[in-house]
């Protein structure tokens, strides 16, 4: 949005809802064709200062999400960009089949903010955890999906959203995240990822909360084992942006992806489809979680349990390193 | 808008018409659903013939009314209306449910010219045309959006939260029907899924009901005219229909809710049709 960057400073004081709430305020402002609708989780998934400023445009269907999305794909089939939030659990699985069929089937331009996303909402139990709607939507044509790493990132992607004709799933977490982006001024493109640390010895493709987590690993092991980690930031889940990945593959013959999603039919899996049609060798390990629900708690004791933190990380990269590659013939490590 | 004895008999004409296109349009794709076909029939007929507004050489008109065929497998009764309003090619009904049509059982909205919404799962229809009707009221527009449901349909939950979001905003712009044939593919629908008291239920979320005979135009109109006038709340119109509706061997019979068509039977329903056309129009005042 011109003249507007959110910065470091802004970011830190707001959770990444309310980097969210904001986007969406300025999005309506610059286009009077975007309204608000949700299922009684206004105050959750910060759409009250939307409400306060557009009352007309805001709409609360109560605990209805099926409700939600076919209301918003009547809207978008009569002209309007809805906007409309949920948590992430009952975005892709209480609505799947209104994604599915009024949504994306029939290309409605609405965009869906899932919030509480992965196990953000760690407290709340399974019921809360998001733990497949990556792999829900990845499965649906004509839908963008994209998983900001920050409060910042939401910003863009919540605006960039508006620029697409078409629907848009944009996971993002309850809470605070770790800072990643000090500005939102630093070239965000849907599709595109950002390399956040150049590495020539091992990638480690990330995204959500993965990615800050990412960064520490490759700083402290850049530092401590002298080891360059490249850390890509892929905030768009589908379309995959896999020149980047097969930049990756070429560069740095050893790839990890890190993610809070099952680890079937997330970001690993995107990732993996790229490595195996290209067809080069590439040593690969998929972090994320093991195919399981998880435990109540605080996101990053979760996310420490199942290694998707930097100490998880960092033994990962340690162990994808430490693997003898030379004694498999067929394994050309030749970069 | 009272209807008058020769628009009755102009509506009577234009649903024989298309009632015979629905079964050649079955026969053609050698089985469909003709029983709710035959049964929504003559609700699309008035709505398309008599009030709705839209432009024929102009499909995507922003000022259409529109209409939400939530019971979209009864898109084989649909398809011939969408063809005979000049919106898509005579032809493509020979092709009906062939590989690479464009129409499908259920039809596709980026498709088939005409059709508002992409339904074919049950329960979504009526949210969409809450959807569409609210947006009207934001964007100043004065169309109506009409929503055709089946009976059966009513179970889906997501019609009660659609109801209920209906009424909450008072989506006055929205004139909605059940096609109330009393059969679902499993049965009669009160042997299934007891639907009774379905008045009351609609009633007690918020809607303005009328029950009516849905295979009488007067009767029809009459209820219509009353949505138009309505203000405040959403009018729900319970049509009560017969599956299979001028096929006298399918009629009332749930079996035919899907069913395929032979030669035999082909003919056998051309001749009942035409039966049923010279009854309706001897009952017009």
């Amino acid at each position: 949005m011109a003249g507007l960057t959110y910065t470091a400073v802004d970011s830190t004081a707001l959770a990444t809802t309310e980097l969210f709430g904001k986007a969406l305020v300025d999005a309506a402002k610059a286009h009077d064709d975007v309204v608000a609708l949700t299922a009684d989780l206004a105050k959750s998934t910060k759409m009250v200062e939307f409400k306060d400023a557009f009352p007309d445009r805001f709409f609360n269907v109560g605990i209805a999400e099926q409700n939600l999305f076919g209301v918003a794909a009547g809207m978008a089939k009569a002209g309007l960009t809805p906007y409309i939030s949920s948590f992430s659990q009952f975005a892709c699985l209480r609505a799947g089949d209104q994604l599915h069929s009024d949504i994306c089937y029939q290309k409605a331009n609405v965009k869906i903010i899932a919030t509480h996303s992965g196990t953000s909402f760690g407290q709340a139990g399974s019921t809360h955890h998001a733990i497949a709607d990556f792999a829900v939507t990845r499965g649906l044509p004509n839908l963008t999906v994209i998983c900001p790493a920050d409060g910042v990132e939401t910003y863009n992607a919540v605006l960039a959203a508006y620029g697409i004709k078409g629907p848009v799933y944009i996971r993002i977490n309850r809470g605070f995240d770790m800072v990643l982006n000090k500005t939102s001024d630093y070239g965000f493109e849907i599709g595109k990822a950002v390399t956040v640390h150049e590495g020539s010895d091992i990638t480690v493709i990330a995204t959500g909360s993965c990615v800050y987590q990412a960064l520490q690993a490759a700083q402290f092991l850049d530092n401590t084992d002298g080891i360059k980690v490249r850390v890509l930031n892929m905030h768009t889940i589908k379309p995959i942006d896999r020149e980047a990945v097969i930049k990756a593959i070429g560069d740095t013959r050893r790839i990890i992806t890190a993610e809070d999603h099952n680890i079937i039919g997330g970001l690993g899996s995107a990732v993996a489809d790229v490595i195996a049609e290209n067809g080069q060798a590439c040593a690969f390990k998929k972090l994320g979680i093991p195919d399981m629900f998880m435990a109540v708690g605080l996101h990053e004791d979760l996310m420490a349990g199942i290694g998707i933190d930097s100490n998880g990380i960092i033994a990962a990269v340690r162990e994808v390193m430490g693997k003898d590659f030379e004694a498999d013939e067929n394994w050309d490590d030749e970069v | 808008m009272p209807l008058t004895k020769q628009e009755w008999l102009g509506l009577e004409k234009k649903a024989h018409e298309l009632r015979k296109a629905t079964l050649d349009t079955t026969f053609w794709a050698g089985s469909g659903h003709i029983g709710g076909g035959m049964s929504v029939l003559d609700m699309l007929v008035i709505l398309y013939y008599k009030y709705m507004k839209i432009k024929k050489d102009e499909p995507l008109w922003e000022d259409r009314d529109r209409l939400i065929l939530s019971k979209g497998h009864a898109g084989i009764a649909y398809a011939p209306l969408l063809v005979d309003l000049g919106f898509n090619d005579a032809d493509q009904l020979k092709t009906f449910n062939h590989t690479s049509s464009k129409m499908g059982m259920h039809l596709d909205s980026n498709k088939v010219v005409g059709v508002d919404a992409s339904t074919g799962s049950l329960g979504h229809g009526l949210s969409i045309a809450v959807g569409t009707a609210l947006a009207a009221k934001i964007k100043g527009k004065g169309y109506k959006t009409f929503a055709i449901l089946g009976d059966g349909e009513c179970d889906e939950g997501s019609n009660w939260e659609a109801a209920m979001t209906a009424a909450h905003y008072k989506a006055d712009n929205m004139i909605s029907f059940v096609d109330r044939n009393r059969c679902m593919i499993d049965g009669k629908t009160e042997e299934v899924m007891a639907l009774e008291p379905l008045a009351d239920k609609w009633k007690a979320f918020g809607f303005i009901v009328k029950e009516v005979d849905g295979h009488n135009f007067k009767e029809l109109a009459e209820a219509i005219d009353f949505a138009y006038e309505n203000k405040g709340a959403p009018v729900m119109i319970i049509a009560n229909t017969v599956k299979g509706e001028g096929i006298d061997f399918m009629e009332g019979n749930y079996l035919w809710h899907y069913g395929a068509i032979d030669e035999a039977k082909y003919e056998d329903a051309k001749k009942s049709l035409d039966r049923h056309y010279q009854k309706r129009v001897a009952r017009v005042e």
